[in-house]
């Protein structure tokens, strides 16, 4: 309730005019709530993420800012005001400013932020929806998924400590899922006596890491120190960003709200006003229109809307269209709301559209603009993040979602690991837990995308594992993978030859350009990896796979069997 | 802290910030509000539901939330009709204003309506005061809820709860898994990133959305305001038969519900949420128009559930609640 000030000023201006005058007074509030709704209907939205854990003094240092900005309501106040024990030690004015914020009771037991929760405050100026995470290793997972929404993160750094592991973890984090505006909150300066010293070294120290995790979250695996503000803008795709450095005391409110007497040498903004003036809905897109088709929308005969969120662009009435993946053309006849049709809708407005000529188009397909269409491809590679206790297996099914369309994908290769302490990237077979890495992605039906960097929304997808329905990982799109060509001409199979075939059909095989395994192997596990790798495996002997890509070529000749696999 | 000077140092803060920023102006004028924002979010979500479950059915239950999530199920889907039914859990004890509201609404809007009550638990007498709050609620919302839920075999479930309501809400996820008994495990949530929600279940299994989750009060009541969405009476203040107790206004519509000599007054009172009429307490209040129901709120200094005799059996109530399968 931000508000609250608006509404104390505006009944004193109303009070100082109307002076023992009730009904004047009446009508004047009435005035005063037109205005005030007008004010707020013209404000944006923040949507920001937090990491970290008590000992920073994360959940104190969102209290102060929901208290100081007069967002907490007197219950909640009297709800944690003079709790026996904090879970914080915070016993400054009688207020635990964590307990604010602790939610849930496992948690408050613990004294530990386990998993996500949304805080949401306003000011005069902005409206905010803090996503609030826990900074421990083992919750990496709920770090991303605040971050995923997020514009803009603040890292906590505790004076005292430094830079530590999940400091980096966040920054990592954080620019991997391409938030620009990071800031790190140095707090807990009261308890290193204010000291400008011990806030430089801090600053220099956080420069260096946020360009390096710009450039691990772009698959680089070093960079160099950084200086200035802006990192790694140059040379897209690729992420970039904006690092501001704040020296506070969450305990103490200094620079959180109001400005700190006890730093005078720092000049900068208080978090508060960083977070109302950093520039939002400026969109970090850099493509064109795209509507991925959540719904057709069909009440009768005379009716057919594309029903979506607008993923990228703006759209106007008679603009031009391609459907993918049919790559039919066609115009907007007209863009339906319930408020009326409308000439222009641009992202992230939920809208339908109606074309001038009837198309085929279903949900997961995507209407895109002519010029600066997406990138397809049935090979990916991603970042991801592994959420699942269950480790990634490669060349098990998973699904892939992306957009509305939902698609049988297998993970071939794990590229690497982000080691978390030093972004190096490491060898591994697979991913487990909380790990980061790279993968290569194959899915059975193109994809239409774009780079995670260049567009959030369609450079974005899940992994679910259909055996146990569980959401396994977090992706981002960095790039399709070329030579694909061949693996639409001929599908993966496993054909089973007689002995004294197998040379000739191998031949006939190759003289096409399928690519051939010869293998005596028939494990099921390493014939499934194969089949994903999109080769056909000629078995010698009889057919004893039970498997719905199993060809039986005993009474096949060369011909028919190119036939069946071109089929 | 005096406003006045976080906005004079904001001021002086965006001067020296524009240096930075000059290409930011032409982006702003296509920026959209926060309710815009909102609405295209909560539209996202109604679409996703129906594409991707057999059968979904949207909580209604009468109060504002739910008057603006139907709203907002209209917009998603037309020109079409909402393609899926609500489902009102009706304890037996509503105001018989929300009951003539929803009644009135339905019908004109042409809307599927299921009403679920668990009338086994009312012919066995139960109430609040017999009962107490807690085994009250359990029977004729809880209960209810999951037994309507089986027996129409709906699995998915849009309620209008929104995080900033409480702090147990406030990890809720946007898609809400319940397991076969339609709990609710908070510490097993699935991730959920972007807006990419994953609808997938087993058989019994089903899944709670929650449209309007980061919606708060104040958004509410400003949509209501600028789409000019009905809502039912009790909200707007008028002279009201109230039991006053405390600081308590209990509204006069139960028989169970005994008041002391000299309890029962008019009072000019509204109601800021609305729920059963033994458990739902009542405010002094003169707003008897949305801008003034707004004003009031902006200088509302207690949380909106504080009124809510329910929640304040235990600590931690609504989490327990939740985890037996409540919204």
């Amino acid at each position: 309730m931000a508000i609250l000030e608006i509404n104390d000023e505006e009944q004193e201006t109303v009070n100082t005019q109307n002076d023992g005058e009730g009904d004047a007074l009446a009508v004047d509030a009435e005035f005063a709530i037109d205005e005030f709704l007008h004010a707020e209907q013209a404000k944006d939205l923040l949507r920001f993420s937090t990491a970290g854990s008590v000992d920073d003094g994360k959940s104190t240092l969102i209290g102060r800012l929901l208290y100081d900005s007069r967002n907490v309501y007197e219950d909640q106040v009297r709800a944690v005001t003079g709790v026996a024990t904090s879970s914080t030690g915070s016993t400054n004015s009688g207020i635990d400013f964590a307990l604010l914020t602790d939610g849930l009771r496992a948690e408050r037991e613990q004294g530990i932020t386990i998993d996500v929760a949304y805080r949401y405050f306003s000011t005069q100026r902005r409206k905010f929806i803090i996503a609030d995470t826990p900074g421990h290793e083992q919750y990496t997972r709920n770090m991303a998924t605040g971050a995923s929404t997020a514009d803009l993160a603040i890292i906590l750094i505790d004076a005292r400590k430094g830079i530590l592991t999940q400091s980096k973890r966040h920054a990592f984090i954080s620019s991997l899922l391409g938030i620009r505006h990071i800031v790190a909150a140095v707090n807990k300066m009261d308890l290193v006596g204010y000291s400008e010293e011990v806030y430089r070294g801090i600053e220099s120290d956080l420069r260096e890491l946020v360009g390096r995790s710009f450039a691990a979250a772009n698959g680089d695996v070093g960079g160099g120190p950084t200086h200035g503000q802006v990192l790694a803008m140059d040379g897209a795709p690729g992420f970039g960003g904006e690092l501001t450095v704040i020296p506070v005391s969450a305990l103490e409110g200094d620079n959180v709200v109001d400005r700190s007497v006890n730093m005078p040498w720092y000049d900068g903004p208080t978090l508060l006003e960083h977070l109302e003036n950093v520039p939002v809905g400026v969109t970090d897109s850099t493509v064109a229109f795209r509507l991925p088709v959540q719904r057709v929308i069909r009440p009768d005969q005379n009716y057919r809307g594309f029903a979506g969120q607008i993923a990228a662009g703006v759209i106007r009435k008679g603009d031009e269209i391609v459907a993918l993946p049919s790559g039919l053309r066609s115009r907007v006849a007209s863009i339906t709301t319930f408020d009326g049709d409308l000439d222009e809708a641009r992202a992230p407005m939920s809208i339908a559209l109606t074309l001038e000529d009837e198309r085929d188009i279903s949900r997961g397909d995507v209407i895109v603009a002519p010029e600066g269409q997406p990138h397809h491809a049935t090979a990916i590679e991603a970042a991801v993040v592994w959420f699942d206790g269950t480790r990634l297996e490669t060349h098990k099914p998973y699904l892939l979602k992306h957009g509305p369309q939902t698609v049988s994908a297998r993970v071939t290769q794990v590229l690497y690991r982000n080691n978390i302490e030093t972004l190096e990237h490491e060898a591994v077979p697979s991913l487990g837990m909380n790990d980061v890495g790279a993968v290569e992605v194959h899915v059975v039906r193109p994809l239409f995308f774009d780079a995670y960097a260049e567009n959030r929304a369609t450079g974005n997808f899940i992994l679910i594992d259909p055996a146990t329905n569980a959401t396994v990982a977090a992706g981002m799109i960095r790039r399709g993978i070329s030579g694909e060509a061949w693996k639409t001409k001929h599908k993966p199979a496993l054909v089973f030859v007689p002995e004294e075939r197998a040379d000739a059909v191998e031949l006939a095989l190759l003289g096409d350009d399928v690519p051939v395994v010869r293998t005596k192997v028939k494990t099921p596990r390493v014939l499934q990896a194969l089949l994903a790798a999109g080769v056909v495996v000629l078995i010698e002997g009889l057919a004893v796979v039970e498997e719905e890509h199993a060809i039986d070529a005993m009474e096949l000749t060369e011909e028919a069997l190119l036939e069946r696999l071109r089929s | 802290m005096s406003v006045s000077t976080v906005e004079d140092q904001a001021a002086v803060n965006t001067v020296d910030a524009s240096l930075g920023q000059q290409n930011t102006s032409s982006a702003t004028s296509a920026r959209l509000s926060h309710l815009q924002l909102l609405e295209a979010e909560s539209i996202q979500i109604f679409r996703e539901v129906a594409a991707e479950f057999q059968k979904p059915v949207m909580l209604y239950s009468i109060g504002k939330d739910s008057s603006v999530m139907l709203r907002l199920a209209q917009k998603a889907f037309y020109p079409g009709p909402i393609p899926f039914p609500l489902l009102h859990v009706d304890t037996g004890y509503k105001f018989h204003e929300m009951i003539e509201f929803r009644d009135n609404l339905t019908r004109e809007l042409g809307l599927d309506l299921k009403v679920w009550r668990n009338e086994q638990a009312l012919l066995d007498g139960a109430n609040p005061v017999a009962l107490g709050t807690q085994r009250c609620c359990g029977l004729l919302k809880t209960t209810a809820l999951l037994d309507g839920l089986r027996a129409h075999g709906y699995d998915a479930a849009f309620g209008g709860a929104r995080r900033d309501e409480e702090k147990s809400r406030a990890k809720e996820r946007i898609f809400s898994f319940r397991d076969k008994a339609g709990q609710w495990d908070p510490k097993n949530q699935r991730p959920e990133v972007w807006n990419l929600y994953n609808a997938r279940i087993s058989p019994g299994e089903s899944i709670r959305v929650f449209p309007l989750s980061n919606w708060t009060e104040l958004d509410v009541w400003h949509y209501i305001y600028t789409e000019n969405i009905p809502i039912v009476p009790l909200y707007f203040a008028k002279e009201r038969r109230m039991i006053v107790r405390g600081d308590s206004l209990i509204p006069v519509e139960q028989s169970f519900v005994k008041s002391l000599p000299g309890e029962e007054q008019w009072v000019r009172s509204r109601l800021r949420s609305l729920g059963c009429s033994p458990c739902t307490g009542a405010i002094r209040s003169d707003a008897d128009t949305i801008p003034k129901i707004i004003a009031e709120l902006v200088g509302f200094r207690s949380s909106e559930r504080a009124n809510r005799v329910i929640d304040h059996d235990t600590d931690g109530s609504m989490e327990i609640k939740k985890r037996e399968g409540y919204f």
